[in-house]
Formats: C-alpha cells, sequence, structure tokens
C-alpha cells in the first residue's frame, strides 16, 4: 500500500489536497492536512492521491510506494 | 568478542580507571592529551570495533554509532561532522567536553574520517570560545586536512543533523524534511556523517582500548560511560562522567545532589520526561529501565526540581521556550505548539476553565508527528510526561490552588 507524506517545511494549509482525499483527510484547527485515521493510502483511493499530489501548488505532498 | 590484540597500534599507555574516561586528561594541551591518552592508534576495521563495543551515539537519539558508519562507508566520498550545537540549554557537556579535552574530539573525527574515506571534517559549534579552543588545537595537530570550524545559531533545533548540513552548505541552518536522508546527500551533496562530539571521543577511546575495555563499566545493553548536564536544585550543578546503569538516585548522589530534596528529575532535557522523587532509587539509567516513562537518557541532561519550585509552572515554562523555540517552518507547530504552551500555562497559573485538560492532550494529538524534525513530537512527550507526574498538582490547580504556594 502506498502512504503520503506530507513535507511539512512547504505545506501552507491551501486545502485542496483535502478536499480531493476527504476519505483520508480533514483539516486542522489551522488549515494543515490532518490524517482521519493514517496516511496509507488504499488502491481505490491511489487515483485520487496522485492527483492530490499533482494538483498541490507548493509541491508539498508525495505518494511513496 | 574482540579484543585488544586486534588494536594494531603500540599502546604505549594504559586506559584510564574507573568512569572518568572522556575527562581524565588534566588540561586540554596536545602534550598533556598524548601523556593521558597516548599517541593516535590505527585500529584495522573501527567499525567493527565500534559494533562490539555497542557505541550509541549521545548526541540524543542514540543511534548506534557504527550502523552510521557502515551508511556513508558503503557510499564513499563522505563528509564527517562533529556535532557540538548544543542547542538544549539544560545541556553543558559538549561545550565542557571540547573546551578541556578537544584532542579527543579532534582524534575521534580524524579516525571517523578515515574510516569511511572521508576527506572533509567540520566541527559545529554555537560558541565562540569553544570554536577559539578547537580552532587553536587544530593548529597544535599540525594535521594535513584540518578540521574546518563553523558557527551554528545557538537555538534548540540547530543541532538536528540536517539543520547542521544546511548550515554548511550556507542555508539557514534549520531542519530539511526527512525524505533524504544526511547520510545520502549531505554537505555538498555527499554522504555525510554528523555526529555528537561526545560520541567521537569515545570513538577515540575504543580505538584505543577495544571493546573489552569499554564495556568494563555500564551495562550489556548500554555500555561504557555518559556525560551527564546536573542542573537545578543542587548545590553542585555541572558535568559528571558516569556509567550508564546506575540508579538514577546514586547518579545524583555522586554528582553531590540530595535525592531527598527533590520531587522529580526530568531526564533526557527539554524532551525528555520527568522521573518523581519515590522513583529515584529503583530507576536506573538504562534505556529499558526509562522506557515505561517514556524517557531516555538522550544527551544526558538532568534537571534536578526541588521542593519550592511547582512542577506545572515549571512545566509551562518549558512548554513555552520549546515554543518560541520552533524553526517556524511547519504549520502544525508554529500554530500547536503555542497553544499547548497557553493551555498548560493556563492551568499552571489557575486559569481554569471547562475542558482545559482535554485541550492540552487534544493538541498534544495534533503536532505529535507532523513536522520536519521532532521538536513537536518532543514537546508533546515532554508536556504528557508534566501532565501525568504533575497530576495531583493539576487537580489542585484545576481548584485554583497550589501545594507549592501554599507551602510558603
Amino acid at each position: 500500500m502506498s502512504r503520503l507524506h506530507v513535507d511539512w517545511t512547504r505545506c501552507d494549509g491551501h486545502g485542496s489536497c483535502v478536499e480531493l482525499l476527504p476519505e483520508l483527510l480533514e483539516r486542522d484547527d489551522w488549515g494543515y492536512p490532518l490524517a482521519l485515521g493514517s496516511l496509507e493510502v488504499p488502491a481505490a483511493l491511489e487515483e485520487h492521491a496522485w492527483h492530490a499530489v499533482d494538483v498541490c501548488p507548493l509541491l508539498a505532498l508525495r505518494l511513496l510506494a | 568478542m574482540t579484543s585488544l590484540a586486534d588494536v594494531t597500534s603500540p599502546m604505549a599507555v594504559l586506559p584510564p580507571e574507573g568512569a572518568r574516561r572522556l575527562l581524565a586528561a588534566a588540561d586540554p594541551s596536545l602534550a598533556t592529551h598524548r601523556a593521558t591518552f597516548g599517541p593516535m592508534p590505527v585500529p584495522l576495521d573501527l567499525v567493527r570495533l565500534l559494533d562490539s563495543a555497542g557505541l550509541t551515539g549521545r548526541g540524543g537519539a542514540g543511534f548506534p554509532t557504527a550502523r552510521k558508519l557502515r551508511s556513508v562507508a558503503e557510499r564513499g566520498h563522505g563528509v564527517v561532522v562533529a556535532n557540538g550545537s548544543e542547542g538544549e540549554p539544560a545541556s553543558a557537556k559538549d561545550r565542557t567536553l571540547l573546551m578541556h579535552a578537544p584532542h579527543l574530539v579532534l582524534d575521534g573525527l580524524a579516525l571517523v574520517a578515515a574510516a569511511v574515506g572521508a576527506r572533509s571534517t567540520y566541527l559545529v559549534t554555537a560558541r565562540a570560545d569553544v570554536a577559539e579552543r578547537v580552532r587553536a588545537a587544530a593548529q597544535e595537530r599540525g594535521d594535513r586536512r584540518p578540521v574546518r570550524v563553523a558557527a551554528v545559531v545557538d537555538r534548540f533545533v540547530s543541532g538536528e543533523e540536517s539543520a547542521v548540513v544546511n548550515r554548511l552548505n550556507g542555508r539557514p541552518g534549520v531542519p530539511s524534511d526527512r525524505m533524504v536522508r544526511v547520510y545520502e546527500r549531505g554537505v555538498k551533496g555527499r554522504p555525510t556523517v554528523v555526529s555528537n562530539v561526545e560520541t567521537l571521543a569515545h570513538v577515540a577511546l575504543v580505538a584505543r582500548w577495544g571493546p573489552d575495555w569499554f564495556r568494563e563499566v555500564g551495562t550489556d545493553e548500554q555500555p561504557g560511560t555518559f556525560l551527564a548536564s546536573v542542573s537545578g536544585a543542587t548545590a553542585s550543578p555541572g558535568v559528571y562522567e558516569l556509567p550508564y546503569g546506575t540508579s538514577l538516585g546514586q547518579t545524583l548522589r555522586s554528582s553531590g545532589a540530595r535525592p531527598g530534596d527533590l520531587q522529580a528529575v526530568l531526564v533526557g532535557g527539554f524532551h525528555g520526561a520527568w522521573i518523581p522523587a519515590h522513583d529515584l532509587e529503583q530507576v536506573r539509567l538504562t534505556r529499558s529501565d526509562l522506557q515505561p516513562y517514556n524517557a531516555s537518557v538522550g544527551a544526558g541532561v538532568l534537571v534536578l526540581l526541588g521542593h519550592d519550585r511547582c512542577g506545572l509552572v515549571e512545566s509551562a515554562g518549558i512548554a513555552r521556550y520549546l515554543a518560541g523555540q520552533a524553526a517556524g517552518q511547519c504549520g502544525p507547530c508554529i500554530n500547536g505548539l503555542p497553544r499547548m504552551a497557553d493551555a498548560l500555562t493556563a492551568l499552571a497559573r489557575g486559569h481554569a476553565r471547562p475542558g482545559l485538560v482535554e485541550e492540552v492532550h487534544r493538541l498534544r494529538g495534533l503536532v505529535a508527528g507532523r513536522g520536519a524534525c521532532s521538536h513537536p513530537d518532543g514537546t508533546a512527550r515532554f508536556v504528557a510526561s508534566a501532565m501525568r507526574v504533575f497530576a495531583d498538582e493539576v487537580d489542585v490547580h484545576l481548584g485554583g490552588g497550589c501545594s507549592v504556594a501554599a507551602a510558603r
């Protein structure tokens, strides 16, 4: 299973990842992505996860094998 | 087991006896260093000696030194950095070691550089007097490729290994995202060993007298000695070299402190945990004994809390300090640490409101694991320990009181 990795030094809480992956992420008190459970990405959501990686304006999100 | 026979150089000098090893030389000169420790050894296989010795890093994380060196040695053309950043305010052992025994650290640095095939070596420190002492020592040695001494900013997170590497690469000395590790790509893009200065001094001793000698003190699990920075409620604060495995109570007595005068001891520094006074005699300074408290010996910091101070008030002060020391890069840390410190401070000052305790715990969970470095995790761990060990005091404060203030 693949796993999301947030580079916290880049993330500014833009929030597009949270919108694209509501099954995995929510916004914390300050708007930064917060895992609902873990950052493991089930196969069924992998497509969405790649999309979230692609649209992150700060290149802060990665999908690790 | 490896024996002295594996150390090839002729050892004209006997090893120091007892637990005074790193600080055995009477003064920092090269002549006294050589008279105390003998000449630079030429070990056949340093990494194997360190592996047998069970030497672990003395900068806080306690990673096995041999493994760290192997990961750079197998990549080749590496860089070695002696880390004397010592951003922990209650720690004094790195600067004490560098002022007392700079040549022992420089021996270790040269030995590690040779073992991993590194040509460049650096030493970083936040203090001008330490930099001056190391430069003078390097000049005294007349090494062909002398160590380069660089200054880091005196800040809590300056010593984190990626922060050190960033500083040496001419960038701000703050931590990086952990996707690429410094042993893969560090100073000038090269595989880099960042090793605490005390670790390097132990390397210099193991290279001379071997793993069996090294293991004569300490425990099987954690062999050797460590430098403890003892501060707080004691008449004799300072840096003491102690074997691992003695009880905290005994350790404190050998530093001249009186365990009976204490409420608790903060072990492992501001990212560490409090050990309550009634456990001081049974808890030994080892990984396994400290694990139930979520503590470790770490970089050897021991802060003593007397009966005249409130643990909750002191902890809130430390939490505020840690919040102010964030590098300012990672959102959850920038926002969460001050909020967590504020909640703990409100509790400490008796400004109780419904849900305040729950709020402290919720914020702990919110910051942990959500930063480039372990600063949010370490701070959350410290706050958890304060809430647990001073739980009775939390109850008193929720009622608007304070046991310590009431006793005055």
